[in-house]
């Protein structure tokens, strides 16, 4: 496991400021990236691919999409990205970044803003702002993709009455003829305000080195 | 009109409550007549009876007068009494509600405290006997099992578990903590504080720990009894509350050991070891015998399909069982009766009816609040009739030394324990927890327990316990609403579960599990998602019976809400306006993608009308039962003029019908996420279950339009109906289960298709007239459709 390490050292005081992460986090995240990338520069998608405990995960696609999402890297491009880097990794990875406990209420509203930004860069794969009735409809098929045989068409009709709630909160007088083109991302907000997401999107990042990291490439 | 119905209701309730005192002052005085003449009849019943045997033997001879009416008070006694404690239980709820204002302003316990000491007076009064009500054995195995059992088995298990190191802490470790620091500075206070001669200064240092233990503990029923008012966040109400739960253990083990120490007379360093590994078995054989009890009722309940009548039962005897098992081993009962419960909730509610899950919800309810009402009562009147000695300093320091201890210990743990949460707790938190560290009954129990022997200072103990719990109910919990407002702590949030929050629960459990796995430490989530595969795959396959097992938990809460939503339609007779909170005209015509390429007028008609009967079918078929033998003729061929058919009038009325449903539909559809009630006190929120009809409230609206409004269940793991089974079931056996059908969606489609074109164009213009809402909508609507 432990090849030659070029850590690059004083990139990280600026990779702290970017990511917030501290230095001891980023260590270990880096430790990851080697094993992940086989100690190379740059993660692929069949890196993150050959990881056996993603197997059982029905989203594990578009987990692994928001990896390489350009939408994801806080510098308003948009497309996807075959390789990503140290510094593209940790980017991803601070989304889930628990807030602290001392921040204000506005920086508390931002990092909520971000995180359900990343949810919803999640959802929209086509990136044209709005979660239309198809998208949605294919998060929920995913959603339900490892519980066997679904029939479609309760997929499908759960998804429609989602977006009917959605609509019908949203937007609540509508004529006949009108169509609501999807979920906007203000809508998306005002439906998912119940849950907190500040506190339930969040991950514990390691302090301290732990020993139980399993490398991704070893066939367990 | 509004002003009439207000005096109505005002007077109505006064009525209610002076019918409520007289029949409560009738029942007292029955009371203490019955028990006045209990204690005479039973010198008499000796000769009474020899009286009686005299007379059979003589009635030939003697020619006596048949008694046309006799009294025989004895035969009855003990179910009597029984029976008139609960029913001025009962009644005295009931007045609690129909006095204005009073039950926001003193909780309800304390009002209970105060009638049972009325009562004790009462009958001391009338120179007789208390009787010793709250007898250890009647309370520990008859008044309590309820009340956990109904705790246990609504626990909301998701945020007990995302906090639960947490909660042990506060419970093994602050426990601890407060009996040692408690009775040790007791003892202190005893040997140095006063006169060696003083009957103080013989308490020995174990039994002012054995004080200490007994007092410590943060007692559930009055916390459940208070909180409950209160309506705190989920986070402190599960905090406290699982605190009080799981603290059981601690005061179990400490109990024993100080007792048989302070018999014994002395301590080794292999007893204290001893003790902490007890402490590790009664805990945890304590909820290993839960399990096991909840394992075979889950597996019970599997092969119940038969036999729906007497469900209910089984998750009854087995809780039951669970405890008292654990009891035989002086193993902690209440963690055991709390783990059958939470262990075997999902699948039970997976297998059996939906008519067995609401009796088990009201029997549970209906118990524990009986059981709470009585364990008040009866605290008030074993304080009139206990044996007390009261003795200032001791008391004093007690209750001092209780709230500073609870103070530290809350402060302390936080501090160690915020460096391991994610969301910390603050000040406030803080100090509602400190606040909310109740003392009741179970602490009386335990009191009263002790051996008079090993303990002659046992009335000053229960002296000092019960002005304990008379401190901390009543101040504190009288004191804890108004604190909570002026502290501004968040209160519970109304859980309007829909199914969007539903859909992405479920998304981001999974994506923060595939974030952990690519992190690579087995997080919080990461195990958690193992337990589900667990469960989903071994488990749930042996106890739940046929096909709900493979039954997604996405797809059952969806079944649930559809359920939901066609109960209250029914219920509401159809004719009734249903509000919605956001008054919506949003239907499914609104968010169905039309084909992008054609311009408006003329949309590709086909693909959109074969949609649209899709969904109107799948709507009335899933959510409209009764209509059902009635709409498979509004199916899409006959709606539309049939050729054959010339009854033009026919036609309107169908028409009419169809719009009606149609309009319906569009505001069921809607109300997928419906508000909740508001707060209200806590016998009302207990009582009243998510899917039953008649706890709905119904208050003006401004606009004048009756709004219902439906609380939903609280939420948890869904707990899902078995639909299929006993609606199949229901049509074999049962006439008269007029309940609503689900169907499976695989049904077979009827693949007639005649002119399409005329009946898609005729089938558009249909829509459209059903969805523009005309004046005339409302005048029919009233003409409800529903047989």
């Amino acid at each position: 496991m432990g090849a030659s390490q070029t850590r690059p050292e004083h990139n990280y005081d600026d990779l702290t400021d970017k990511s917030g992460f501290s230095q001891e986090q980023i260590k270990n995240l880096y430790q990851r990236f080697q094993q992940l990338s086989g100690n190379h520069e740059k993660i692929s998608r069949d890196d993150l691919d050959r990881i056996p405990a993603l197997n059982n995960n029905p989203i594990r696609k578009q987990i692994i999409t928001a990896f390489f999402d350009k939408r994801n890297q806080h510098q308003n491009d948009v497309g996807s990205l075959d390789e990503i880097g140290f510094e593209q990794f940790l980017m991803v990875m601070s989304h889930f970044r628990p807030v602290n406990s001392t921040a204000t209420e506005e920086e508390k509203v931002t990092v909520r803003k971000q995180k359900l930004r990343f949810l919803f860069n999640m959802h929209d794969t086509d990136n044209d702002g709005i979660i239309t009735l198809d998208e949605y409809r294919t998060v929920v098929e995913e959603l339900l993709s490892q519980s066997g045989a679904i029939e479609t068409e309760v997929a499908r009709s759960i998804a429609d009455a989602a977006m009917l709630e959605v609509a019908s909160t949203n937007v609540p007088h509508m004529a006949p003829d009108d169509f609501y083109e999807g979920i906007t991302f203000e809508h998306f907000e005002q439906i998912l305000k119940g849950i907190e997401m500040e506190s339930r999107m969040s991950i514990r990042f390691l302090d301290m080195n732990t020993a139980t990291m399993r490398c991704g490439k070893l066939s367990s | 009109m509004p002003s009439r119905t207000v005096s109505h209701g005002a007077s109505g309730r006064l009525r209610g409550l002076f019918l409520v005192m007289v029949l409560v002052f009738l029942e007292g005085s029955v009371f203490t007549v019955a028990v006045a003449s209990s204690d005479q009849h039973s010198p008499i019943t000796a000769h009474s009876g020899s009286h009686k045997a005299t007379d059979h033997g003589s009635h030939n001879n003697t020619g006596k007068a048949f008694p046309v009416l006799d009294l025989n008070y004895e035969n009855v006694r003990v179910p009597f009494e029984i029976s008139l404690w609960v029913l001025l239980a009962s009644l005295m709820k009931l007045g609690f509600h129909l006095v204005p204002h009073l039950s926001n302003i003193v909780p309800e316990s304390c009002l209970l405290i105060v009638v049972g000491l009325l009562v004790g007076g009462i009958i001391r009064g009338t120179g007789e006997t208390v009787p010793p009500v709250l007898d250890s054995k009647l309370f520990f195995y008859i008044l309590l099992p309820p009340i956990i059992l109904d705790a246990g088995y609504f626990l909301p298990i998701r945020p007990f578990m995302e906090n639960l190191g947490t909660i042990l802490i506060f419970a093994v470790v602050g426990t601890l903590w407060n009996a040692f620091f408690v009775g040790g500075l007791l003892y202190g206070v005893c040997q140095i504080g006063t006169e060696s001669s003083s009957i103080l200064s013989r308490i020995g240092l174990l039994q002012c720990l054995l004080f200490g233990s007994i007092i410590s503990a943060v007692d559930p029923v009055a916390v459940l009894a208070v909180f409950e008012e209160i309506h705190i966040n989920e986070l402190l109400h599960i905090l406290v509350f699982g605190e009080s739960l799981l603290n059981d253990a601690v005061t179990v083990v400490l109990y024993h050991l100080f007792e048989e120490f302070s018999g014994i007379g002395s301590v080794t360093l292999l007893k204290g070891f001893l003790g902490v590994i007890s402490f590790f078995v009664v805990a945890l054989g304590g909820v290993l015998v839960g399990v096991l009890y909840g394992i075979l009722a889950a597996f019970t309940s599997r092969f119940t399909s038969h036999t729906r009548v007497i469900e209910p039962l089984f998750v009854f005897l087995y809780s039951y069982m669970a405890y008292l098992s654990a009891e035989i081993f002086h193993l902690s009962g209440i963690m055991a009766l709390i783990a059958c419960g939470a262990v075997m909730r999902p699948y039970v509610e997976a297998n059996i009816s939906h008519k067995s899950h609401t009796t088990i919800k009201y029997f549970l309810k209906m118990w524990s609040s009986v059981s709470e009402t009585l364990i008040f009562i009866f605290l008030g009147v074993a304080t009139v009739a206990g044996p007390h000695d009261w003795n200032w300093t001791f008391v004093t320091v007690t209750v001092i030394l209780c709230l500073v201890a609870r103070v530290i210990g809350v402060v302390g743990l936080t501090f160690i324990i915020n460096k391991f949460r994610i969301v910390k707790l603050t000040t406030k938190d803080q100090f509602i927890i400190a606040y909310g560290g109740l003392r009741g009954a179970i602490a009386f129990s335990l009191g009263f327990l002790l051996n008079k022997e090993h303990f002659p200072e046992r009335e000053i103990f229960l002296t000092a316990i019960i002005t304990v719990i008379f401190f901390t109910v009543f101040v504190q919990g009288m004191t804890i609403k108004p604190l909570v407002e002026l502290l501004a702590v968040k209160k519970k949030q109304e859980a309007k579960r829909s199914i969007n929050e539903e859909i992405h629960t479920q998304f981001l459990d999974h994506l923060l599990t595939g974030i952990e796995d690519i992190c690579g430490h087995y997080g919080h989530h990461h195990w958690k998602d193992k337990l589900n595969r667990f469960n989903k795959k071994y488990v749930k396959k042996c106890l739940i019976a046929g096909e709900r097992s493979k039954e997604p938990q996405l797809i059952a809460f969806y079944h649930k809400m559809e359920m939901k939503q066609a109960i209250q339609l029914v219920e509401s007779g159809g004719g009734i306006k249903m509000p919605s909170a956001v008054p919506s005209t949003v239907s499914m015509q609104n968010i169905q993608p039309r084909p992008s390429t054609k311009p408006a007028p003329e949309r590709a008609i086909p693909q959109l009308s074969k949609n649209k009967e899709e969904e109107i079918r799948k709507i009335l078929r899933t959510n409209l039962q009764r209509t059902r033998q009635r709409l498979r003729s509004y199916n899409r061929h006959t709606l539309v003029a049939d050729p054959y058919e010339d009854g033009l009038s026919d036609l309107f009325l169908k028409k009419q019908k169809m719009f009606q449903i149609e309009k319906k539909l569009k505001e069921m559809n809607t109300y997928l996420t419906v508000p909740a009630p508001p707060p209200d006190s806590p016998t009302m929120c207990r009582a009243r279950l998510a899917s039953d009809p008649q706890a709905y409230s119904i208050k003006p609206a401004s606009n004048k339009v009756p709004m219902i409004q439906v609380d939903l269940a609280s939420p948890q793991s869904p707990d899902s109906v078995n639909l299929l089974d006993e609606f199949g079931q229901a049509n074999q056996q049962e006439e008269e289960e007029q309940g609503l059908m689900m169907k499976p969606p695989s049904r077979p489609r009827e693949a007639k298709k005649p002119s399409e074109e005329d009946e898609a164009k005729d089938q558009q213009r249909l829509m459209r007239c059903l969805s523009d809402p005309g004046p005339s909508a409302d005048e029919d609507e009233d003409g409800a459709f529903l047989p």
